[in-house]
């Protein structure tokens, strides 16, 4: 534990030295961030042990906060399962930061790197805080930072209206959980979550206290239809932030639902496991459909976390249908898949923001309409974002595959809960996974290909520089990251095993070797990562020799057909709009479109289209008009003189001596 | 009414003496006279104060009357006029009430501020419950002359005329409060006032006067 906190001190200590030589980039990127990176190694090491350790729960009490209400820390193994993936996670962005940001781009670097290490040492306090005191101070703190980090570059009127954006949902969402902790103390008035497990609600208010979480953790983490800041905020953001806030921050949010749902509150009913499954499936779909309309590459890769993050969530929900039916394994089953998607995502969409990062520096192109054909050009970013790719669109053998499995397989083994509407739901339910994932793929086979492959379609890109070699490690980091996950499976479920353990009191069945799953039974839905990938290799190494060796073994470079068609350019390839139209029109109900069509005799015809959230104009604008029209209602009351004013204060304050009178 | 001690007849003769500057506040129209009234409800306060730990023995109000005496008699008042004396501001400010009504309202609040500490007096135990309703009495007047006048300066005098009826209703309720929170009012009052100066000079920069008639200007349409 001392040296858990002391590292979190070492990243504020970093954090600071960073104002000390603030413009110098040698300083600030060659030296602060590889030593966060460091620290977030010996994070990620200390949740290692916490994990492997089994069920030792560390406590400790600083002699920090105000007089009588100290700062509590706990380290079990929920906390030490996320600061796993704080540290292992942090390490490879912190590593990519510092060949990446550079001077010139707004906030000067010195700045930044406090921002930096205040936003990651203010996640970690979140995962260790064990009283409501210290857990919204670290949840605000975070949400701060963040926000800086975000309006980076603060000049810029879009990014200054998404940080705006961004700090309202996140206030929103604070102030729910304030209340959340306010009902969970049961009436003690302690503030400690020792005080809170113990506490004994009524159902009512339990309930009101889960949906207090639900919508405050939700705000966070981009449940619809709190989630219109993520699309805003991550392009908004320089990409390792960006990384940051998908793959850890988002997490954090997670951690805290875990936490709220299972280990402060217990023995909830089952509707609350049906609630979150059924807002969890509504994100998913939501994220992957409107993800494969995007032609930004920053915002598609924003709706794909608010999808996996759908997934999670109904993970979490289905662990919690099943633990109020007393379901031990089944729970274990979908909490593991819930935690194992948790890694997962945070690898594999870091990944992929810091690479279209890289993207960004060699080409200053976000558009996907304004991209392509990079595979020649950045072969490093390109071969490294290809795993990123193949993991979010869950093909094995990484990591994605694996927590996708896992969560069919508990909703597949769902249909022995003894409620009847429940068993019709839940098959639904898996449906709406399946869809959400193949459209994932889709997604993402949109994302490679229109920015990696075919010809670039503007000629600047042939310019287009390959990241550094600081970039190339932090990649390389993420993605041994997914490989390993994929490769030995059942070596991250036994991981997490200590987390289904204390939370539900089961764990998953454990494979026959470290690369081998067998969830269920062994005969039945197992997978071997391991032996996949080598028969993988297998097959491609024997058809590699069949064709280069036995067949012809020549290599010819030929040009491809143009279709008899003379004049062919870059710009007729398959455009991102393109890609995505037949979901547009499948799932045209779901968005708000507006399109130009060019007239038939248009001599430069233009083709445009915009596609709008319908929660945007059917909840939050509506909102914001309610919101401008009840303050211009109440500025009557503004009448610009000071004696009226406080005449107003001394009538309230009479009108309130006479109620108590 | 049983024979009182004569500490605590001490105390309602001071009590006394507080209400009646609080309604001298009211009615004077000079800013001068006006700070000079202020540092003698400190003294009153201070003493008031020193009788309440000498009765009741509690060595924490020894502190918090010396704190008193030197934040309330002799910081603040020598602030104000300075900072009068560096704005260059003196004479009368005509209240927008005139001050006859404004003693008859003074007189309503009085009556009722007692009518409203009866039932809470009846509960108290200390020597001094029977002040409570002075001390809310004060806290009102205070109030009242804050809402009555226009210039910036008379406004900061109500307010911390008011923080003394707080802190007398503190001293004679539950003798006073925690010393944390004491030292953080005092702090709080010292950093208000210094505030409020370097508003003062803002004000005055950007309108040329300190009438609060200004400041209407600045409401948005």
């Amino acid at each position: 534990m001392t040296i858990l906190l002391d590292l979190v001190v070492a990243w504020l200590v970093l954090g600071l030295a960073g104002l000390l030589r603030s413009h110098r980039i040698g300083w600030v990127a060659y030296t602060l961030f590889p030593a966060g990176a460091l620290v977030a190694l010996g994070i990620a090491a200390v949740g290692f042990s916490a994990l492997t350790n089994g069920f030792v729960v560390e406590r400790a009490v600083l002699p920090l906060g105000l007089p009588d209400l100290p700062f509590h820390v706990r380290l079990d193994a929920l906390s030490g399962c996320f600061l796993l993936l704080l540290g292992a996670v942090g390490a490879g962005i912190s590593v990519f930061a510092a060949g990446y940001f550079r001077v010139g781009e707004g906030t000067a670097p010195g700045l930044l790197c406090l921002q930096y290490h205040t936003f990651l040492a203010s996640m970690a306090m979140v995962i260790l805080a064990d009283d409501a005191y210290l857990f919204m101070v670290a949840w605000e703190t975070m949400a701060l930072s963040s926000y800086f980090l975000v309006t980076t570059q603060h000049r810029i009127p879009e990014i200054q209206s998404a940080g705006f954006l961004y700090l309202l949902i996140a206030h929103v969402g604070a102030l729910a959980l304030l209340l959340c902790f306010g009902v969970l103390h049961g009436g003690s008035w302690l503030m400690t979550f020792d005080a809170m497990r113990g506490a004994t609600l009524s159902p009512a208010w339990a309930g009101v206290a889960f949906g207090l979480a639900l919508f405050g953790f939700g705000a966070k983490a981009g449940l619809v239809p709190l989630h219109v800041w993520l699309p805003e905020a991550h392009p908004a953001a320089p990409s390792p932030v960006s990384a940051m806030m998908s793959g850890l921050m988002l997490k954090v949010a997670i951690y805290g639902l875990l936490r709220v749902s299972f280990d402060l509150l217990h023995d909830g009913p089952w509707w609350w496991g049906m609630l979150t499954l059924v807002l969890g499936l509504g994100t998913g779909l939501f994220g992957a459909v409107f993800a494969a309309v995007q032609t930004d590459m920053k915002r598609l890769l924003a709706y794909s976390s608010i999808e996996n993050i759908g997934l999670i969530v109904a993970a979490i929900g289905l662990a919690m249908l099943a633990y109020a039916f007393d379901m031990r394994l089944l729970a274990a089953l979908a909490l593991a898949a819930a935690l194992l998607h948790t890694f997962n995502h945070a690898l594999f969409k870091s990944l992929l923001f810091l690479a279209t990062g890289s993207v960004l520096h060699a080409t200053h192109e976000r558009s996907l309409g304004k991209l392509g054909g990079l595979i020649r050009r950045m072969p490093w970013v390109a071969t490294l974002a290809l795993i990123g790719t193949l993991a979010l669109a869950g093909l094995p053998p990484l990591n994605g595959f694996v927590s996708e499995w896992l969560l069919l397989q508990a909703f597949l083994t769902t249909p022995s809960i003894p409620h009847a509407f429940i068993n019709m739901i839940v098959p639904l339910g898996a449906a709406v996974v399946v869809l959400t994932a193949a459209l994932a793929g889709y997604v993402m086979v949109k994302f490679y290909g229109v920015v990696f492959l075919g010809q670039p379609r503007e000629p600047s890109l042939m310019q287009a520089q390959d990241a550094g070699w600081l970039e190339r490690i932090g990649l390389a980091w993420l993605a041994l990251g997914c490989i390993l996950i994929g490769v030995f499976p059942q070596a991250a479920l036994d991981l997490v095993a200590a987390v289904t353990r204390t939370l539900v009191g089961s764990e998953v069945q454990r494979g026959p070797a470290p690369w081998w799953i067998a969830p269920v039974a062994r005969m039945q839905a197992s997978y071997s990562g391991l032996w996949l990938l080598l028969g993988m290799a297998g097959v491609i190494a024997v058809m590699f020799v069949l064709v280069r060796r036995m067949y012809h073994g020549r290599m010819r470079r030929t040009p491809p057909w143009n279709c008899g068609y003379p004049a062919l350019t870059p710009r007729m390839q398959d455009t991102a709009e393109g890609f995505g139209q037949p979901i547009r029109h499948m799932f045209g109900p779901f968005f708000r479109m507006q399109r130009e069509l060019p007239a038939p005799d248009d001599l430069a015809p233009r083709y445009r289209i915009q596609i709008d959230d319908r929660f945007w104009h059917g909840l939050y604008l509506p909102l914001a008009r309610a919101t401008g029209w009840l303050a211009d209602a109440l500025s009557v009351f503004q009448r610009g003189r000071l004696a009226i004013y406080l005449l107003y204060s001394f009538l309230t304050l009479i009108v309130l001596l006479v109620f108590v009178l | 009414m049983p024979s009182l001690t004569l500490a605590a007849q001490l105390l309602h003769v001071l009590a006394a003496g507080l209400l009646m500057i609080s309604f001298a506040m009211l009615a004077q129209r000079r800013t001068r006279r006006l700070i000079v009234l202020l540092a003698w409800q400190g003294t009153v306060l201070t003493a008031s104060t020193l009788l309440v730990a000498t009765t009741a023995h509690l060595p924490h109000l020894y502190y918090s009357a010396a704190l008193t005496l030197v934040e309330k008699v002799f910081l603040m008042p020598w602030i104000l006029l300075r900072l009068m004396r560096r704005l260059g501001i003196e004479g009368d400010s005509d209240p927008l009430v005139n001050i006859p009504s404004m003693m008859l309202v003074g007189l309503g609040l009085v009556i009722f501020a007692f009518g409203l500490a009866q039932p809470i007096s009846s509960l108290a135990t200390t020597v001094t419950r029977q002040t409570l309703g002075i001390a809310m009495a004060v806290i009102l007047l205070a109030f009242l002359m804050m809402i009555a006048r226009h210039k910036a300066v008379t406004q900061v005098i109500g307010f911390l005329a008011m923080e003394n009826g707080l802190f007398f209703a503190a001293t004679s309720t539950t003798y006073g409060m925690p010393m944390v929170i004491e030292l953080g009012i005092a702090l709080d009052l010292l950093v208000g006032v210094f505030i409020f100066g370097i508003f003062f000079f803002q004000i005055r920069e950007q309108f040329d006067s300190l009438d609060l008639h200004q400041l209407e200007a600045l409401k948005e349409d």
